[in-house]
């Protein structure tokens, strides 16, 4: 029996009066791949978002549900919001670097958790390695990071996030706006870190989730259609809907 | 064909409209340049005015109006920037915020001499600060205000959320996120705003009029409760009101190329962040 780490039990969540995720129940499995897929508009990115508490600041969302880490759950009133997002990290769709050089880049987060400063540099070090980063940059840490190709500032996003060493780290649509080399990169990267990290992705590319998901979670209109192996969903879905969308009926 | 003359005609009306309004602007310009930069000399931007201000420099205007302008930024610039970051990133859309932003766009259309009034009424008066340098710098620091807080709002909306998510999401707080790259890639675009403020506030007479300024005082304003002269209104004083308003002419002229090329300098340093800015986007 696999060990769950993330878990989202009944989730509702609206903006404003509309509903956009409808009674969520899902289980992500402990150090695997899971991709989220559905057209768009189908919460998947949303749905994403609520495991690392995103939605606080948009004053018309409002959920319920369970959302749990192990057994901590989630949105408990007496939980950091802080510490959670240190365990639970986020990659975004467009490369968001800081303002700031490529070191800072990596220590900002190192800082404000008030990491040791003088296992900083190896920390840095170590994870700009594990995103096949450290050679292209070690001579120019000091250059602002915003001067990276979009593929290096993605790469170096997702250092940024490993860098805190969290349990779960959230993709939403990370290779999106990139080309196909860096895209490789970054898949290569994702199957390398999935030993030690619980990885949730959202993916429009269905070639992508093939390659790297073990699971696959279909969603429609808000809703969780479908949760199986990767290998199911796109060689023997049960569910209709789930058939026509990855056979690329619609999308 | 007929098309064709109607399409230049526009233009010619529209390019004749630019270079009407380019030209006054350098008539003025040239009017006071030509007569004011004989006065201009090393004596009359450092020396004390002499002989009822007919000869001499205009020293303690110039030292007034910066005193001004420095009060005027420490107590506009804090303020309004909090008040900018409150109403953007802390404030949730409501009935009332939007009442809040109304009343200070609404701040910005008062006339000057309203806030003049109010300064003399609140600062002068009911804090008991007398007519003083702090009582005026205060005042402008009010009218001011506004202006800062809405080119700050600005300056904060045309930041991405996903410049604040990114920080969120490695777990800083929302005050910290906010004070680490929010307000840093905001700070060329709120620095314009403050520039061009603090140039429109260093040339305004009618706040300071009841408030501080003097016509002349002997020696230099040094403490924060003096009365002080300022450039602007030294200028209005010796086209107006000196009792040898023939004599005092070129000295009238000097002022305002001092006053004019301060403001000039204060607008090109704005102009030079702002390019900045955009060469680095």
């Amino acid at each position: 029996m696999e060990e769950i780490k993330l878990s989202a039990h009944a989730l509702n969540l609206y903006f404003g009066k509309k509903q956009i995720l409808k009674n969520i129940n899902i289980d992500f499995p402990k150090n695997e791949v899971t991709s989220l897929i559905g057209p768009s508009g189908c919460g998947k990115s949303t749905l994403l978002r609520c495991f690392n508490r995103m939605h606080d600041l948009t004053p018309e969302a409002s959920l319920n549900g369970t959302l749990k880490l192990d057994d901590l759950d989630i949105y408990d009133k007496n939980n950091s919001v802080t510490e959670i997002r240190k365990r639970i990290g986020m990659v975004f769709q467009k490369p968001n670097p800081l303002p700031k050089s490529i070191y800072e880049n990596m220590s900002y987060a190192l800082n404000l958790h008030k990491f040791p400063k003088n296992e900083i540099p190896q920390l840095i070090e170590l994870a700009l390695k594990e995103s096949y980063l450290w050679d292209e940059v070690k001579d120019e840490l000091k250059k602002p990071a915003v001067k990276l190709s979009g593929g290096q500032q993605q790469r170096l996003c997702i250092a940024r996030t490993v860098v805190l060493r969290p349990e779960v780290i959230l993709m939403d649509e990370p290779c999106s706006s990139l080309d196909p080399i860096s895209t490789n990169k970054i898949e290569e990267m994702i199957l390398s870190l999935k030993n030690n990290y619980t990885i949730v992705i959202v993916t429009h590319n269905m070639q992508q989730a093939q390659r790297i998901s073990n699971k696959v979670a279909f969603m429609y209109l808000g809703e969780l259609i479908e949760f199986d192996t990767s290998k199911n969903i796109f060689k023997n879905p049960q569910q209709e809907l789930t058939r026509n969308y990855v056979e690329g009926h619609f999308g | 064909m007929k098309k064709k003359i109607g399409n230049y005609f526009n233009w010619l009306l529209l390019i004749g409209t630019t270079v009407i309004v380019c030209l006054l602007l350098g008539i003025i310009l040239l009017d006071i340049f030509s007569k004011g930069i004989p006065a201009v000399s090393w004596n009359f931007i450092h020396a004390l005015p002499r002989e009822g201000m007919t000869k001499g420099g205009i020293l303690p205007a110039i030292v007034g109006t910066t005193l001004l302008t420095f009060i005027t930024t420490i107590f506009a610039v804090p303020f309004g920037i909090a008040c900018a970051v409150y109403l953007n990133e802390y404030a949730r859309p409501s009935v009332l915020t939007n009442v809040i932003r109304a009343s200070i766009r609404n701040l910005s259309g008062i006339p000057s001499i309203i806030y003049g009034l109010f300064g003399l009424a609140l600062f002068v008066q009911a804090f008991r600060l007398g007519t003083s340098v702090l009582s005026a710098g205060l005042t402008l620091g009010l009218l001011s205000l506004p202006y800062i807080i809405t080119t700050t709002e600005e300056a904060l909306k045309r930041i991405p959320n996903s410049m604040r998510e990114a920080t969120l999401a490695l777990g800083a707080t929302q005050f910290e996120t906010i004070k680490d790259v929010v307000l840093l890639k905001a700070m060329p675009g709120i620095l314009t705003g403050v520039i061009l403020t603090l140039s429109r506030a260093a040339g305004e007479t009618a706040p300071i009029l009841f408030t501080g300024v003097a016509f002349y005082i002997n020696g230099l304003t040094v403490s924060l409760n003096q009365e002080f002269m300022a450039l602007p209104y030294h200028l209005y004083m010796l086209s107006t009101q000196h009792q040898s308003i023939e004599q005092v002419r070129p000295l009238a002229y000097g002022t305002a190329v001092v006053l004019i090329v301060l403001v000039f300098f204060l607008n090109t340093l704005a102009f030079y962040i702002r390019f900045k800015q955009r060469t680095q986007d």
